[in-house]
């Protein structure tokens, strides 16, 4: 897990971060979201000591991150940048197997953990061990940044807004796959986005930052059901309310028994979806594939 | 053509004196250049007096700098390799700062964040990626020594310029076209070579 | 060296005028050459780039090749030397030019003929002016060639500031030495600043 107690880090002139106390549980997500300058980079940026704070300590499942020499602790953490940050003078392979190659693994055990983690984000090894970065779509250099900070195996991952540079048609999918990947190795995970409704599908948690203060923790259903204040309110948009049935499917909330008429919907549907079908048909009522059917006011009573 | 083939093995060690001329001055600048360089890089305050003086270095003239250094150095071959070099360096400190800076701030980030260490990034992220804008500096380096290292023999350094201006000199026409012709024959097969490296 | 400039100061002022007329004229006919050959090939590509090819040769030949084997052909003194010297003026101009001119805003040159201007009058009246950033940058390289290349024209007996060096040197005396190698590197300093500065003068009005 990840522990942040009293971290202070003044910038001389600008708004750093002030006396934050932040946790992320082991194997959860947590995605620090915010405007711009609200020191949810410098954050990220603390727990791998790019960033030394003023005050403060940080502890990483368990030890003390400011104890250690930095740039062993670095090797211990995976960090992923947007664009992936990849080195353009080396192949992919060779991109992938830079931490192992700084914890002196051998060639054989390098060569096939790059085999497992390139696989592990959806790049046939074959294919794409021996390209360039530059011969890369933005999506693929993304997958291979998140390969290479996986390749050393680190318990806790550091994601630095790490769709930003991929095109909106693909982001989702990875954002997916991604997710998938991370609750399958059950990492550790800090997340900087300030894409809100990335935030909410990717975090267990969301911490909300402003002028270096954490204003609200909390899961995402609850910080978008109960915004601690009209700041938080305003960051997560008019359309929180919509947001937040993203979070729902329908086999979460109660169903009438009798069926209706019409096209049935999967269960695993989400309650946004169901809700826009509603409005798309003009009824009050859906019915549902698995039996029985989902009414507006199941929807509305699950705010 | 007689004087030629009778001369030939004095025409030879001016070329051979030339080529050592110029690679040992490229060495003894590059020897500076470099790490001067990789400071100056990291440090505003000497970025800037290393550029400045390096921009008003190359800017004198081949000549009016062995005038003002042979007080100094004195004559012959090591006062030559001293002007030379000192001549090359800007070119070369100028070239590697550049490189330096043009590595993109997130593959910086992306070395520090995976856990090199400074030396780490710099000798498999930094001089890596700067070699491209060092092998261009090379190149503008070697074409100013082969051509400043002609003129050298004014002070004593020897080379072809020699054949040039005792050619000139004594109106010796065969002897100036001889010097001429394999100076430029050499700043032209450099300048061939180190652009094939450079498309490498 | 101050004592060696009051004693001589008639040797001083005509080493430099011969310098600063060598240098002149030198650029000026390296100019005079370069400006309409890049304005006959800008439409040329093909032939853009073989001529590009021989002007990067000629400047990386060393200047004091050129200087010298330009000596059987026109002999010694001013004229030869005014010869090299625009030798050494085209490359710079000629590179630059072509390059501004081919680079002129696509949009401009084709909202140009699309106003019905002939293709010589876009060339003079659209694509010249926007080159023309690129062409001073030219012009200064050109002239910082210049006045150090016209130090060497005293090999070729043509005069300028580099008579004192060699004469500094033949009689060894270091203050003559000193005297011509700091003017010569002043007025090379000089020019770079000089032309920089019109330069950037220039581009913010």
């Amino acid at each position: 897990m990840i522990e942040l107690r009293g971290i202070t880090k003044a910038w001389p002139g600008g708004a750093g971060v002030q006396a934050l106390d932040l946790s992320v549980p082991e194997g959860e997500c947590c995605a620090l979201i915010g405007p711009s300058g609200c020191g949810k980079t410098t954050t990220l940026r603390l727990v791998n000591r790019l960033v030394e704070p003023d005050a403060g300590s940080i502890r990483i499942t368990g030890q003390d991150a400011l104890a250690q020499d930095p740039v062993q602790l670095r090797r211990g953490i995976g960090y992923v940048i947007q664009e992936g940050g990849l080195f353009p003078h080396r192949r992919v392979g060779a991109n992938v197997a830079v931490v192992p190659a700084l914890l002196g693994w051998d060639a054989a055990r390098t060569r096939a953990r790059v085999e497992e983690v390139l696989a592990l984000v959806g790049l046939d090894p074959a294919q794409y061990r021996d390209r360039w970065p530059h011969q890369l779509s933005g999506g693929e250099r993304q997958r291979v940044g998140v390969a290479r900070a996986l390749a050393a195996d680190p318990p806790v991952l550091l994601l630095d807004e790490p769709f930003g540079a991929v095109d909106p048609l693909r982001r989702a999918q990875l954002q997916q796959e991604v997710l998938a990947l991370l609750k399958r190795l059950r990492k550790t995970v800090l997340l900087v986005t300030h894409d809100v409704q990335e935030a909410v599908l990717l975090g267990d948690s969301l911490a909300l930052m402003r002028a270096g203060r954490l204003v609200q923790h909390a899961a995402p259903a609850e910080m978008l059901a109960r915004p601690a204040d009209g700041f938080v309110a305003d960051f997560l948009g008019a359309d929180r309310a919509l947001t937040r049935l993203g979070l729902f499917r329908i086999s979460d909330v109660p169903r009438e028994a009798a069926s209706v008429p019409g096209e049935a919907l999967p269960e695993a549907t989400t309650l946004r979806d169901a809700l826009s079908a509603m409005l798309e048909r003009g009824v009050t009522a859906l019915p549902v594939a698995e039996g029985g059917s989902l009414t507006l006011e199941a929807v509305l009573a699950s705010r | 053509m007689r004087w030629t083939w009778r001369n030939l093995d004095s025409i030879g060690a001016a070329l051979g004196e030339h080529v050592l001329l110029v690679g040992a001055a490229l060495l003894l600048a590059a020897a500076v250049a470099l790490p001067l360089g990789v400071l100056a890089a990291r440090r505003p305050v000497l970025r800037a007096a290393a550029m400045g003086g390096s921009a008003v270095l190359y800017s004198v003239p081949t000549l009016a700098l062995f005038a003002l250094l042979v007080p100094l150095l004195g004559l012959g071959f090591r006062a030559a390799l001293l002007a030379l070099a000192s001549y090359a360096m800007p070119v070369l400190l100028r070239a590697v700062v550049t490189g330096l800076e043009g590595v993109a701030p997130a593959v910086r980030d992306a070395a520090d964040g995976m856990g090199l260490t400074p030396r780490q990034k710099l000798w498999q992220v930094e001089l890596p990626l700067a070699l491209p804008s060092m092998l261009a500096g090379l190149r503008v380096a070697v074409a100013t020594l082969v051509s400043a290292a002609t003129v050298a023999a004014y002070i004593g350094g020897g080379g072809l310029g020699v054949l040039i201006l005792t050619g000139l000199d004594q109106g010796h026409t065969e002897k100036i076209l001889v010097g001429a012709t394999l100076v430029c024959a050499l700043a032209l097969a450099a300048d061939t070579a180190l652009r094939r490296m450079q498309r490498a | 060296m101050i004592g060696w400039l009051r004693d001589h100061p008639d040797v001083f002022l005509e080493a430099l005028g011969q310098h600063l007329a060598l240098s002149a004229a030198g650029l000026l006919a390296g100019v005079a050459l370069a400006l309409p050959a890049a304005l006959l090939l800008a439409r040329r590509p093909v032939l853009a780039g073989w001529v590009s090819g021989g002007a990067g040769v000629l400047r990386t030949l060393p200047s004091l090749a050129v200087l010298a084997a330009l000596l059987p052909l026109l002999g010694v003194g001013f004229t030869p030397s005014v010869v090299a010297l625009a030798l050494l003026a085209l490359p710079p101009v000629l590179l630059h030019a072509l390059v501004g001119l081919q680079g002129a805003e696509p949009a401009a040159v084709e909202a140009a003929r699309g106003m019905g201007f002939t293709p010589l009058q876009s060339l003079l009246r659209v694509e010249l002016p926007l080159a023309l950033p690129q062409v001073f940058a030219g012009l200064r390289t050109a002239a910082v060639q210049v006045v150090s290349g016209a130090a060497l024209a005293t090999f070729i007996g043509g005069g300028g500031l580099g008579d004192l060096v060699t004469q500094g040197m033949a009689l060894l005396d270091t203050a003559q030495l000193l005297a011509g190698g700091s003017a010569i590197a002043l007025l090379a300093l000089g020019t770079e600043a000089g032309f920089g500065w019109l330069q950037r003068r220039w581009e913010r009005a």
